[in-house]
């Protein structure tokens, strides 16, 4: 598997169809949540500058909601099989306090991804369903008008707590990529060294390792 | 902004004071509209289109007087028929000038995400600034009267003004100009109130046991005030509501939990930045590439 180009060491973390939609989900995410952002509280009206004002956020909101919904419905259904929870997840959630202090050690060995990531991947996944079907309930150009005014409201009030939900938990998911090294570029260029699997994804190193192996 | 001879008393989607030095003189105004007095001649519609200078599309006839059928965002007032049989079995036609309310308490400011879209001046009248309106409908939501519509021209929101450029400069507004019967006055919200409460005495004394005035208490009362002969059955006309709210969903999802959540999520962004630097990066060390390695030529054995 390991591209001879980078050494014959490393191993393959992220293909580069999935680094790719990765990347264009953060494009679009980052148009979505501040166009929205600034809808949401006066002191983030600032933000709508980012898409050109308040009125174009308001036009360009939805559709750029809608690209990142189309880059991650495939990205999503990649890492499903990933992220089905296992008995180790619990134990490794347990022991947060060890992970927050950087006692990686004291930790047990888990496959791909650790069971906060997974966690957070079903709550991305609930988030995402909420706020397409109520953003478009509350799409005024097209589409609010055919829905009654109590289903408009109460989609208002569902977009905006998922909104909130997916923001807390992609800045989680920002906080967790730049501490752990080497988790950035493994996005960017696909790789990581043999000790960083090892470190945090012994269960998916040996697993890497074996199939190596076999080849 | 457009009106500067008059203070502003609330301003949507801002934290910080708005204009309001010229403190004290300016009273409350509102406009009575008496249902009972009316004669559904459209006088007011079309005063209403001369004056602010709009002109809907010709509409179709659906066989009701209602012409057009609804308000929009060139129709920014229209009257209602409504044909209802009382207990003795005769038919009364109820016309009720549909509109703003203008609301002490306006839910659609409230719902306003855009700064100083929405306004309200210090003698109650509010008001949609549209070269601030972002069309995003939000204002269509907060409104517990159905009452703003976003233009198919411009896709910005419009409602009546309640002639806030006529009032400012001490005119009243063109409907209570133009009306034939006397049915629209206006004044002093004070003093609209206490002509209302002559007219109800007198409706009273003429059979109408039930006519009072319609200034609802759940929105803080309104500037635009019904006399209506059916004051305990408001949905007579054409469903004007008995007791309007700004939605509690609207509430929640402006009041307070917006700040809290924002709190929510500086505190998360400056806990994994503090978590950061207090025990700094995760880093892989050259002892896990060499424990690796170990493992690496097991498991090839
Ligand atoms: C990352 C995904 C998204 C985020 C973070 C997000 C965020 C937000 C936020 C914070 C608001 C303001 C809510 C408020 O003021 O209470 C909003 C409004 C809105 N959202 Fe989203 N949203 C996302 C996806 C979508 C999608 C997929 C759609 C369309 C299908 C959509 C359509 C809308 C609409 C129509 C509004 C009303 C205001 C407007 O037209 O801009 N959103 N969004
Ligand atoms: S009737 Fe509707 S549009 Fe008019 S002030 Fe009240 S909430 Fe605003």
């Amino acid at each position: 598997m390991a591209d001879k180009s980078h050494g014959p060491d490393l191993i393959l973390r992220h293909e580069p169809r999935d680094r790719v939609l990765h990347w264009l989900i953060v494009i679009a995410f980052v148009g979505a949540a501040a166009s929205g952002m600034a809808l949401f509280h006066p002191a983030l009206y600032w933000l709508s500058n980012l898409l050109g004002g308040g009125r174009w956020s308001v036009i360009l909101h939805p559709f750029v909601g809608i690209a990142m919904m189309l880059f991650w419905v495939p990205f999503a259904r990649m890492a499903w099989s990933e992220n089905r929870l296992q008995p180790y997840d619990r134990r490794w959630l347990s022991q947060i306090g060890d992970v927050v202090a950087n006692r990686d050690d004291r930790l047990p060995d888990i496959g791909k991804y650790n069971a906060g990531q997974k966690l957070l991947y079903y709550v991305m996944v609930a988030c995402m369903i909420v706020l397409l079907l109520s953003g478009i309930v509350i799409w005024r150009r097209y589409f609010a008008a055919s829905f009654p005014i109590g289903v408009v409201r109460l989609a208002g009030v569902a977009h905006a707590v998922a909104a909130f939900v997916l923001v807390l938990g992609i800045v989680v998911h920002v906080s967790a990529a730049v501490w752990v090294k080497g988790s950035i570029s493994s996005m960017m260029g696909g790789k990581v060294t043999p000790g960083w699997a090892w470190k945090h994804h012994r269960l998916w190193f040996r697993e890497r390792i074996r199939s190596q192996g076999t080849r | 902004m457009a009106l500067q001879s008059l203070d502003i008393r609330r301003r949507s989607a801002t934290t910080t004071p708005a204009p309001m030095v010229r403190d004290g003189a300016t009273p409350d105004v509102a406009k009575l509209i008496d249902t009972t007095k009316c004669i559904g001649c459209k006088a007011c519609q079309a005063a209403c289109m001369e004056w602010n200078d709009l002109r809907d599309d010709i509409g179709k006839n659906t066989g009701v007087y209602d012409n057009p059928l609804d308000l929009s965002g060139q129709s920014w007032t229209v009257m209602r028929f409504a044909e209802y049989e009382n207990e003795k079995g005769d038919l009364e036609w109820l016309i009720r000038k549909d509109g703003c309310m203008h609301c002490e308490d306006p839910g659609c400011l409230k719902a306003c995400p855009a700064p100083g879209a929405i306004v309200q001046y210090a003698n109650g009248i509010v008001d949609f600034h549209e070269e601030n309106c972002i069309g995003c409908g939000y204002c269509i939501a907060g409104c517990p009267f159905n009452v703003p519509r976003i233009s198919k021209k411009d896709q910005k929101a419009y409602k009546c003004t309640l002639c806030s450029d006529r009032v400012a400069v001490g005119l009243e507004p063109a409907c209570v100009k133009t009306c034939p019967t006397g049915a629209i006055t206006f004044g002093t919200k004070e003093r609209m109130q206490s002509d209302a409460a002559e007219r109800v005495e007198q409706l009273k004394t003429r059979g109408f046991a039930n006519a009072g005035l319609y200034d609802p208490a759940g929105v803080g009362g309104t500037h635009v005030m019904y006399v209506l002969h059916h004051a305990d059955r408001p949905g007579l006309y054409s469903g004007l509501p008995a007791d309007p709210k700004v939605s509690p969903l609207v509430r929640v999802w402006k009041g307070a939990t917006k700040p809290l959540a924002l709190g929510a999520l500086v505190l998360a962004a400056v806990f994994g930045f503090v978590n950061y630097v207090r025990t700094g990066p995760k880093e892989v060390e050259p002892e896990d590439e060499l424990a690796a390695q170990r493992e690496k030529e097991q498991i090839h054995g």
